[in-house]
């Protein structure tokens, strides 16, 4: 028997929601195939009940994760960072089933992605400097605006780029403390399912991140018309979904991240800039009065 | 000395601004009357004396409004910053010169006092200017990477609460930043934005750089809605502000939207009373109330709010309401006869769902829009007047027990624009602003303004900053 | 806390209080049991935020009186005037000049009101009334080492009888700003209570807390109820010998303080800014604080004073120019 190859353990792949890994609530699955058509795995379909579970999650982990230090949120993005560095090849194979790219190819993706968390770790606690600031305002106040996370957002990942252009948009949202519900590439979505596993093992608190896999549309529709959700990011979602999903965000005026043009997409190797970053905060202004001294009117 | 003092009338002369009988639509330059030959008045809301007749925009206008600023657009933005900037500085220094006219023009066709427009709306709207032309050519410095770009053709929409102050909030970055304008004034309040146009005449501001289209609603949804326009900008109601959102889904418009509030005043045990007093009266009759960051709700620490609420109840005892134009008026006219019965509805419905109701003795004009400053106490989270918008000037007092729970009752809306807190603990202020889901927070004082200090909301307040650096982002293609 | 919740308390109970009310002392007597007692009492006020303080004075000087109102207010502000000198140069001679000049301040319109008062040094008291006799002009004196209040009190109090009994109706005493700002409260009580004592029931007591020299607001609002709570029948913002003396917005502070102690004990106390006030619009801007703060029962003369010399003149020449409706000149005021 010894020239038989060993049986190898099948993966079943779940959801990763409030931190834990369910199964769709619908008990539902779908192919995934790659790009040659060869079955990968079966996915949990995820429901509109999945939907708002993650909702009701994220919101959950929101103040705390808001709450916590940047320097902390740093060094847990960090941490995620080095927990993939670690499982570097089991991604670099996912993303070559994935997306059907050669290993060297597949590796220079799961390189990009770990690095984009290392760049976003470090925005953390930079990025309220770049944005907010004091305000020389017209008369005797103290007044300053600081950028503070919009909430809980729907995070429609990338169709094509499964894992960097997942890391790409995932990491942005939550290193400023919001936290997401993030719809997996509809027709790659193990990287992301994945990497579910990989944010459970790095600090990151349950709900923080909540990964669901099935139909972005299915998923998507419910998440924008959501009064719990704060803001949506819509690449993701085609130039017709789009439009509906803009259309229903509206109800609760989420702020939105459109989809790039189909004749301009986005290059997820380059230079990510801090746009992804600045789309989910809020610019709170505070005045406080400052005046004299005392009443003797000298401000010296 | 046995009479008491009573103050004489002190109006301030109406000599000083010339009303034309009549108003044309402006575009690329010219006074032009509507493609329809539609017309509608606009009325002094303090006497209901009509003001003059304006042009109203439709369709065909709002066409060739944009066509004129899309003609404009490639020379404007081309221009060299620091051209762009001494035509806003020229704007600037002629509304300063014609700060006193404006002043009494916007007190008669808004109906607040003379001492707001003169004191405040004025010497901002010049500020705004001043503040924005300085950025027209540094914009490579504002921390939106090199050579930013404008948008193209700005569709501004600004409401009838501060007319002249919401367009400088519009106009200025706008420009700045190399757009175009195509704005639409609310049409009970559409004469300072035609006189603006006069003072752009006056400081040589290009043709089609800035065209002003008063009109109605389904004006400002044509300006919207125009394929031409790149940039969308609206402040007013949330219910419209939702509708420009799910008219522009789809297309490539960048939209800020600056809406309605809810705005908490928080006070605590340990405030400066007689100046938390002030804040509170500033905070809620300022404009008569008529004010999307207005403080609406008072939540005061139970232990405090008899106490309060006798000083409240004797400062508002002091209110002066009457002639807008007289230049010891406190309290003027609501802008028009469908927002007097707004506010009327709801604090009738207020007074319905039990909420007890208290006014000053108060006189109020038998002709124009008048309601008096009105305070509800026994209000609780659940009462209507505790949750919609009611835009005039009735405050609803609600009580808390611990900063958790005023915390708590302050986030408890869908709005998230404003926010009070009022305290001696420095340290209570920065907790308490940290936990407020709102845009924009007065510690100690309320409803101040600078250009240079962003404002907009969070939640459904809108989307957006306008002020400071951060406003130039709506503007730029960043 | 416990001491807060219980000027609140009180607070609530005494806004609707009859004015016919115990004393001060009575109604709080227990603040004034020992220095602890006092000191948690005053720092138990609520604070002023001086940003909004002097923006709610400033808001209230942009109030436009004319005509009839502005007739109305200088006049009043005429019988309000403390006219006052305090020189070391004083003679006989100036302060009988003086007197003549508050009795009939414009001597070619016998329908201007007279002052209020003279305010003079204690040696001066007696040449001052012999000047104002037969008016109803009151003769104030300083008193208690004034300016700078730094003698024994052995001084300070025979400083006072001695300007009582020359026939002083009032006496502007100095605090001890040294003990207030070392929190010596009790001891500046004390010496305000003995002054009080010496004044008798002849004077009224004005208590000069020289508010420049206290610096802050919360001090000014805690002075004002210290001073209140010792028996001051007026309380006075400076000696017109600092930098700093009456201003709208520490005027507007005492005149809060004395509408929350009326509403808490039913006692009611005079304001007297002193010191800076020129001009008639400056004057005016401080009734219009009157008016709005406290109201009517506060204007008149009995309870609202300028402490103030060359401010005559200038409502002098205002009101000959409501009179004829051409502007007036020095030379057509009295120089003394």
């Amino acid at each position: 028997m010894s020239d038989m190859t060993r049986l190898t353990v099948f993966k079943t792949y779940k959801l990763y929601v409030g931190g834990k890994f369910p199964r769709s609530e619908s008990g539902r699955v779908y192919e995934v195939i790659d790009s040659k058509g060869n079955w990968l795995a079966n996915a949990p379909l995820s429901s509109r009940k999945d939907a708002r579970d993650a909702v009701v999650a994220a919101r959950k982990a929101f103040g705390g994760w808001a709450g916590n230090t940047a320097y902390l949120r740093g060094q847990i993005l960090y941490r995620v960072a080095e927990m993939l560095e670690g499982r570097r090849e089991q991604f670099v194979r996912e993303v070559a089933d994935a997306e059907g790219l050669s290993k060297s190819k597949a590796s220079a993706q799961v390189d990009a992605a770990i690095d984009r968390w290392v760049w976003y770790a470090g925005w953390t606690d930079k990025i309220s400097q770049v944005v907010g600031g004091g305000n020389p305002v017209a008369g005797p106040f103290f007044n300053l605006s600081t950028p503070e996370p919009t909430g809980v957002v729907a995070v429609l990942a990338p169709q094509e780029s499964s894992f960097l252009g997942l890391v790409s948009v995932i990491a942005p949202v939550i290193a400023t403390g919001n936290t997401a519900v993030v719809i997996a590439s509809e027709k790659s979505p193990l990287p992301a399912l994945s990497l579910g596993e990989v944010l459970a093992t790095s600090d990151l608190p349950g709900g923080v991140v909540n990964i669901l896999s099935g139909r972005t549309a299915e998923i998507a529709t419910p998440l924008a018309a959501h009064q719990d959700v704060n803001a949506i990011d819509l690449t993701g979602a085609d130039e017709v979904l789009a439009k509906e999903l803009e259309i229903a965000a509206a109800d609760n005026l989420k702020r939105l991240l459109r989809p790039q043009p189909v004749d301009n997409p986005v290059n997820w190797a380059a230079d990510p800039g801090t746009h992804r970053l600045t789309a989910f905060l809020e610019t709170k202004t505070v005045w406080h009065p400052t005046g004299s001294l005392g009443a003797s009117g000298s401000s010296y | 000395m046995a009479s008491a003092f009573e103050y004489a009338p002190a109006p301030e002369s109406r000599a000083v601004v010339d009303i034309a009988p009549s108003y044309g639509l402006f575009i690329d330059g010219e006074f032009a009357e509507a493609a329809d030959g539609k017309v509608f008045k606009t009325v002094s809301p303090s006497t209901e004396e009509v003001l003059s007749e304006v042009a109203q925009a439709g369709e065909a206008d709002v066409d060739r409004a944009v066509k004129a600023a899309r003609k404009a657009f490639d020379k404007w933005s081309a221009l060299p910053g620091a051209e762009r900037a001494k035509y806003l500085f020229r704007i600037a220094r002629i509304i300063q010169e014609r700060s006193r006219e404006l002043a009494v023009l916007e007190t008669l066709d808004n109906g607040k006092p003379i001492k707001e427009t003169r004191d405040v709306d004025l010497p901002l709207v010049a500020a705004h200017f001043f503040y924005y032309a300085g950025w027209a050519d540094k914009l490579d410095h504002a921390g939106y990477g090199p050579n930013p770009r404008p948008l193209g053709v700005a569709g501004q929409v600004i409401p009838w609460n501060f007319p002249l102050l919401m367009l400088a909030w519009k106009i200025a970055p706008a420009l700045a930043t190399g757009n175009t304008v195509v704005l639409k004034p609310a049409e009970t309040t559409p004469l300072s934005a035609l006189f603006f146009a006069d003072i752009c005449r006056q400081a040589g501001l290009p043709k089609g750089v800035v065209n002003i289209l008063p009109g109605y609603g389904d004006t400002g949804a044509a300006v919207v809605a125009h394929p031409d326009v790149n940039k969308v900008a609206f402040t007013g109601s949330t219910a419209v502000g939702k509708e420009i959102a799910r008219t522009i889904a789809g297309t490539r418009k960048k939209l800020t939207l600056e809406l309605g509030g809810k705005g908490a005043n928080i006070v605590f045990d340990d405030a400066p009373i007689d100046q938390a007093v002030e804040g509170i009266v500033n905070g809620i009759f300022f404009n008569q109330g008529q004010v999307c960051c207005a403080g609406s709700r008072l939540l005061v620490q139970e232990s405090i709010q008899d106490e309060l609420l006798d000083s409240l109840k004797r400062r508002l005892s002091t209110l002066r309401l009457g002639d807008p134009l007289d230049k010891n008026t406190d309290i003027g006219a609501i802008n028009s006869a469908e927002q007097l019965a707004r506010i009327t509805a709801l604090a009738d419905q207020g007074e319905a769902e039990g909420a007890e109701r208290w006014s000053p003795p108060c006189e109020l004009p038998s002709s124009g829009y008048w309601f008096a400053p009105t305070l509800f106490t026994g209000v609780t989270q659940a009462h209507t007047i505790a949750r919609d918008e009611i835009f005039g000037p009735v405050l609803s007092v609600l009580t808390f027990r611990t900063p958790e729970e005023a915390v708590a009752k302050a986030n408890n809306t869908p709005y998230g624009l404003s926010a009070g807190i009022w305290t001696e603990k420095g340290s209570r202020i920065l907790a308490v602003a940290n936990k407020l889901r709102a845009g924009v927070v007065w510690s100690n004082t309320f409803n101040k303004f600078d250009p240079t200090s962003p404002f907009g909301g969070y939640k459904e307040s809108g989307f957006g900053r306008e002020g400071g650096r951060h406003g130039l982002e709506a503007y730029l293609d960043v | 806390m416990g001491v807060y919740s219980r000027y609140a308390r009180r607070y609530a109970r005494l806004v609707t209080m009859p004015t016919t009310a115990p004393t001060a002392a009575r109604a709080l007597a227990d603040v004034t049991a020992s220095d602890s007692t006092l000191r948690r009492f005053l720092h138990g006020l609520p604070g002023v935020d001086a940003v909004g303080l002097e923006a709610r004075a400033a808001s209230l000087g942009t109030r436009s009186i004319k005509t009839t109102a502005k007739a109305y207010a200088i006049d009043l502000a005429i019988s309000m005037v403390d006219l006052t000198t305090l020189e070391g140069a004083d003679t006989p001679g100036k302060v009988r000049a003086l007197g003549a000049k508050a009795v009939h301040p414009d001597p070619t319109d016998r329908s201007t009101p007279a002052t209020a008062a003279v305010c003079v040094y204690p040696d001066m008291v007696a040449v001052a009334k012999e000047a104002v006799a037969g008016s109803d002009v009151k003769v104030a004196s300083v008193a208690t080492a004034f300016p700078a209040g730094r003698a024994p009190i052995a001084v300070k109090l025979a400083d006072v009888r001695e300007a009582v009994a020359a026939g002083a109706d009032e006496i502007d005493m100095v605090i001890d700003r040294g003990a207030f700002l070392a929190g010596k409260y009790l001891k500046v009580y004390d010496e305000i209570t003995a002054v009080k004592e010496a004044c008798g029931t002849s004077a009224r007591l004005k208590v000069i807390f020289e508010t420049g020299e206290l610096s802050t607001y919360d001090n000014i609002r805690r002075a004002s109820w210290l001073g209140m709570l010792a028996g001051a029948d007026f309380i006075k913002t400076s000696t017109g010998k600092v930098a700093v003396n009456a201003t709208p917005a520490n005027t507007l502070l005492m005149l809060e303080a004395v509408r929350d102690f009326r509403a808490q004990t039913g006692v009611q106390v005079g304001v007297k800014p002193a010191g800076g006030i020129r001009t008639s619009k400056d004057a005016i801007k401080f009734l219009v604080l009157v008016n709005e703060t406290v109201g009517e029962d506060w204007l008149d003369n009995h309870w609202f004073r300028f402490g103030a010399s060359s401010l005559l003149n200038d409502l002098l020449m205002q009101r000959q120019k409501l009179a004829t409706g051409r502007y007036s000149g020095p030379d057509y005021v009295t120089v003394d």
